[in-house]
């Protein structure tokens, strides 16, 4: 059994990150240029930590699975990113943004990693803004804030609705400067198929060239996973078409372990589902909950007549309308976290006040703050967003509420690291999304970008010397090795094996059904019955992908339908291992929540006698059993408690 | 500053140098013609003025070259252009919105502006300074170099040769309205405001210098007539 | 809703391409079109064919990487959107609808409706950035930025590279492209330090790489999915014209 270590230092939780900066090893500048790194990923944790390690000097190859690294699934991020600046003098501090991110996740999340992150929060804040990203100015031209859920203070930087894009295409032009420069090498549209161990290291990767489906060795001295989360399991998410978790999942076969795989966000704010055709949903920003209420009819015929669209949502008088999250959490209002809204919203649709045909959407509304503020002012905070839910509902939301749902929108499980963000696995790392450190349990909005750049520009570049220092004298990592050939043979197979099958499904049709399990019986609502149940019948969906799936076409060639069938069959092994981690913790925490454990008035019933830990899972062999070991989590700083956002 | 003209921003900046230049010189043309409707005296004086003297032979070749420039870089720009859009072309293509006609069109136009210019030359130029400049005292139509206004009117007594400049001048009005504007787009004289005032001073300006022209046209015919 | 789809087929980039008709049927009104799509993919798959490769990943406007021309129009009917944030009921119950890949020099075609728009990022790569590394920056608020002139470098910056423009415009011109991100710089104190510089660079990099010049048709602009003024157009070649003149 491998030891897990989290090599979090010693000492007050104000100075470890200061303490443990200056007790790792640095590579001096010579050494650098001796070292190849590779990074696969290209979104806000991989673009910064690419361009920061080019910068740092040393020989970084990047490799996307897009025609360019800016296409990214960070680049569709709306509403913003946190800093605990304090700009607004609303009593913020480094402490609070700790603070609320631990509680925010539910008591789940790493203590240590996430003060570091509150930490370096205000240094992205400088460096995006040096870089030229366009964010929102106040008259007197300083930088604007907004609030988020989970906050009581205004922390979020935002540019417009596109925070997430700028922010990339900050990194982005970075990477750009680096790549002029000779010392980073992009690889678009090469997607990541094994990982290549030597000697218990990582030490390179087998890539498909989309383009030619050419298989293609890369070596290197240490390996850093950025490719984002795994939310496509459920076929259905607001994750991009593309995005997917099979380098992740590569690792963790390699003997990375996963940790927490089954805490997913459930977003509350999604355009709601419209047909069986669909094939991703849209997220509107959490931001529009700032200037948004929502609601649903308190009266059932109400519902009936809007359902039947005999009645408009306009038409129903205020004393009819039930605004359950002011009513329930009178404190944050319409800003409780997200975990706390879509369950809210859940409640209300299974209840039977659900308000499109489906009865599954309730409204957010921005009558209140459009009579307050004036519809110029609602159009210059959200104007691209009113346009886009225009554009794909065909209703315009500056007369009739949107409608919303929640929809799967981040995974805050991943590849488990230790402080310094390496895996269990010498010189590979892991880091954004990909990763499981900050956000425990549940996420709260506009700390996803944070962490996805304190990983990339300040906290990998450094801790990622303390492992190369002793790398120095490893030779360039060649690939004409028997261990890459291993690598690049079981590759090969797996594709041969998808061709020769032929059978009679397409892959997505396979995809849906898996996707139809893991919401039914591992989404917003989990029980021990239906985690048992997802895990027999997402094995039923495995064997029928390996018996009857049709993948047309060749390897050699531009071919989608294999790309995604390569990525399915690994959804379809975690798939399984989310529901393995939902049945044995027996609480509910944040986006986990177990129907058998809830309080009286239905809020998540944590256990941290029994749970306060990280699940941390190993791979023991195909057809084998995973098997679980325990981070205790422990926190000093701050004293745990039942969260509370009623008062 | 010497590879300026090499780049692709230099190359329109040549074009909206000449293409100025050439829009000055219509004005000052326009307003010459203008006298003949007034006093063919005043007008035969300014021929008399251009006629084979130093300076006026200096101005035509600087205005020849103008013409020649402008012609030149439109064709190594159209051709670079039509290689840059790739061998294979749309199988169908709409016209956007709010995109004029003309300023996709500019090369036609600009040839069939050079057709008019070239009969306007043999008609004029070849019959006023270039008889000049050979030393001849009658030109092809029997008459003298500088009897300009007597050329004028003789020509523009036939209806055939009013329709064809009318025609000519209308083809240089389309140029105008959006090579002006887009002269001063190109040196980067414009902005998100001063869009829509540079549109309209184009067409303010094509249809002063293209108005006189016609005008005088017109003017000449009628007057033949009575 | 029923629909006739004229497709271009191109197996790869050396091959010829061509074009194939489909049909497909029973198409809700609020199907995406690339939805539509997919339906027709998942299609020919069970018929025994080659589904037909087109690019797209967030599907919600923002990454750029969708593209395809559309009964004439880059991103199809209507404005201000992206391909996958078009919607069948923009189109009528039996139309006809012809797709093809971006038509461009710079951008060859991969496969299908697939095309390689690896310019864009050789033309940042010249210099769409501004020259700081990672940390040793001063505190976001040390230099104010007017409200207007933080507004206008995002109204550039919201480009998403799709290449709409080169697709549009007549001469395969990528200066709305340039110009976006030269203007969204310039904008900022931080990056007009570099304005020159990066306007001489990245101009004579589109022009290596085969792109043809501006003529102000504007067609560009209007079929930008983010309606990108060429505006910018003239900030960048003013922009430009001062560098090569400075030196």
């Amino acid at each position: 059994m491998t030891k897990i270590e989290s090599h979090i230092p010693q000492g007050p939780i104000t100075d470890k990150w200061s303490k443990h900066k200056a007790e790792i090893k640095v590579v001096s500048p010579a050494n650098k240029r001796k070292l190849d790194i590779i990074v696969v990923g290209t979104g806000l944790g991989g673009a910064s930590a690419a361009a920061t390690l080019g910068e740092l000097g040393y020989n970084v190859k990047i490799f996307c699975i897009s025609d360019s690294p800016r296409r990214a699934h960070s680049i569709a991020a709306q509403g913003g990113i946190n800093a605990a600046k304090n700009y607004q003098n609303d009593n913020d501090s480094v402490f609070r943004l700790f603070y609320d991110t631990v509680k925010g996740g539910d008591y789940r999340a790493r203590e240590a990693n996430v003060y570091r992150l509150a930490e370096v929060s205000n240094n992205i804040i400088d460096q995006c803004v040096a870089q030229g990203v366009p964010f929102a100015r106040d008259y007197g031209g300083l930088l604007a804030n907004r609030s988020f859920g989970g906050a009581q203070v205004s922390r979020t930087f935002y540019a417009r609705g596109q925070t997430g894009q700028q922010l990339l295409l900050g990194a982005y032009a970075a990477l750009n400067r680096q790549i002029a420069k000779g010392s980073v090498k992009s690889y678009p549209r090469h997607e990541m198929l094994n990982l290549v161990m030597v000697d218990g290291k990582a030490r390179g990767i087998i890539a498909r060239n989309l383009v030619t489906g050419e298989i293609e060795r890369y070596g290197a001295h240490a390996v850093v996973i950025a490719t984002g989360g795994y939310g496509n399991v459920f076929f259905l998410s607001t994750n991009a078409m593309n995005s997917n978790g099979s380098a992740a999942w590569q690792c963790y076969k390699k003997g990375a372990m996963f940790a927490n795989p089954c805490f997913t966000q459930i977003h509350p704010t999604c355009i709601p589902v419209h047909g069986d055709q669909q094939s991703k949903l849209t997220l509107m920003s959490e931001s529009l909950r700032n200037d948004g209420r929502i609601w649903v009819p308190k009266k059932k015929e109400d519902v009936e007549k809007l359902r039947a669209k005999l009645k408009k949502a306009s038409e129903i008088p205020e004393e009819d309308r039930d605004y359950y999250l002011e009513r329930r959490y009178p404190a944050f209002g319409n800003l409780v976290p997200r975990d706390v809204a879509s369950r809210a919203a859940k409640e209300r649709c299974d209840a039977g006040f659900g308000v499109n045909e489906t009865g599954l959407a309730v409204f957010l509304d921005f009558k209140t703050a459009i009579e307050r503020l004036g519809k110029n002012v609602i159009k210059d905070r959200y104007g691209n967003l009113f346009q886009m839910y225009e554009k794909i509902t065909d209703v315009n939301p500056y007369e009739e509420p949107m409608m919303i749902y929640p929809a799967v929108h981040y995974t805050m499980g991943g590849i488990w690291v230790d402080y310094n963000l390496m895996t269990t696995i010498p010189g590979l790392y892991a880091i954004g999304e990909a990763n499981f450190s900050d956000h425990g349990a549940n996420r709260l909005g506009a700390s996803a970008l944070m962490q996805g750049l304190a990983d990339g520009y300040f906290v990998l570049p450094y801790t990622i010397g303390d492992y190369l220092s002793h790398e120095i004298q490893t030779p360039k990592i060649k690939t004409d090795t028997p261990e890459f050939d291993a690598a690049e043979k079981e590759v090969r197979d797996r594709i041969a094996k998808l061709f020769s099958i032929n059978g009679k499904q397409t892959v997505d049709e396979l995809h849906k059904k898996l996707g139809h399990i893991m919401w039914e019986n591992v989404g917003m609502a989990r029980s021990k019955e239906s985690l048992e149940k997802a895990i027999v019948e997402i094995r039923k969906v495995r064997e029928e992908f390996w018996k009857d799936v049709k993948v047309p076409g060749k390897n050699e060639e531009f071919n989608q339908e294999l790309e995604k069938a390569l990525r399915l069959a690994d959804f379809l092994e975690e798939g399984e291992l989310m529901a393995r981690d939902g049945l044995q913790r027996n609480e509910s925490c944040g986006g986990h929540f177990r129907i058998e454990y809830q309080t009286p008035d239905g809020e998540a019933q944590r256990d941290d006698e029994n749970f306060a830990f990280v699940a941390i899972w190993e791979y023991q062999g195909e057809g084998k059993e995973p098997v679980m070991h325990k981070e205790p989590l422990t926190f000093e700083a701050i004293k745990v408690a039942q969260r509370n956002y009623k008062d | 500053m010497a590879n300026i003209f090499t780049s692709s921003i230099g190359k329109k900046l040549i074009m909206s140098i000449t293409g100025a230049f050439l829009v000055l010189f219509l004005t000052f043309h326009m307003l010459m013609n203008g006298a003949l409707v007034f006093s063919d005296e005043a007008y035969d004086a300014i021929v008399n003025f251009l006629g084979a003297n130093w300076y006026a032979l200096i101005g035509t070749v600087i205005l020849a070259a103008g013409v020649v420039i402008h012609f030149i870089y439109a064709i190594i720009l159209t051709l670079q252009n039509r290689r840059a859009r790739g061998k294979i072309r749309y199988a169908e293509a709409k016209r956007e919105p709010n995109v004029e006609w003309t300023s996709k069109n500019m090369f036609v136009l600009g040839l069939v502006v050079i057709c008019g210019l070239l009969l306007h030359l043999y008609n004029f130029w070849y019959n006023m300074q270039w008889t000049e400049i050979m030393g001849e005292h009658t030109n092809s139509l029997g008459m003298g170099p500088k009897d300009g206004a007597v050329m004028v009117r003789d020509l523009f007594s036939h209806l055939g040769y009013v329709i064809v400049y009318l025609v000519w001048l209308v083809g240089i009005w389309f140029h105008l309205t959006h090579g002006v504007w887009s002269m001063l787009h190109t040196v980067g004289w414009n902005s998100k405001v001063w869009m829509k005032r540079l549109r309209c001073i184009s067409y303010i300006l094509a249809t002063l210098i293209v108005g006189g022209f016609a005008l005088t046209v017109i003017i000449i015919y009628i007057q033949g007539l009575m | 809703m029923n629909f006739k789809l004229k497709i271009w087929r191109q197996p790869d980039a050396k091959s010829k391409g061509r074009f194939e008709t489909y049909e497909v049927t029973d198409i809700s009104a609020d199907t995406s079109f690339l939805e539509m799509l997919d339906i027709l993919n998942n299609k020919l798959i069970h018929e025994g064919k080659d589904p037909v490769a087109f690019d797209h990943d967030c599907r919600e406007g923002i990454c750029g990487m969708c593209s395809l021309h559309i009964n004439g129009e880059a991103h199809g009917p209507d404005t201000e959107i992206t391909t996958c944030q078009l919607h069948m009921r923009k189109f009528h119950d039996g139309d006809t609808i012809t797709i093809e890949p971006w038509r461009s020099a710079a951008f060859p075609v991969i496969k299908d409706l697939v095309v390689e728009r690896s310019a864009f990022d050789k033309i940042l790569q010249a210099g769409g950035f501004i020259s700081v590394n990672t940390g040793g920056v001063p505190d976001g608020n040390t230099i104010p930025i007017s409200h207007d002139d933080a507004e206008e470098s995002m109204d550039a910056a919201a480009c998403i590279g799709c290449g709409a423009c080169v697709a549009t415009c007549k001469n395969g011109s990528a200066m709305l492209f340039v110009a976006a991100r030269v203007s969204s710089l310039a904008k900022l104190p931080q990056g007009k330090v570099e304005t020159l510089r990066r306007a001489n660079a990245m101009i004579s990099k589109m022009d290596e790489l085969g792109f043809g010049n501006c003529t102000n048709t504007r067609a560009c602009e209007a079929e930008c999915p983010k309606a990108i003024s060429i505006s910018h157009i003239a900030r960048l070649n003013r922009k430009f014209l001062i560098s090569r003149f400075k030196n």
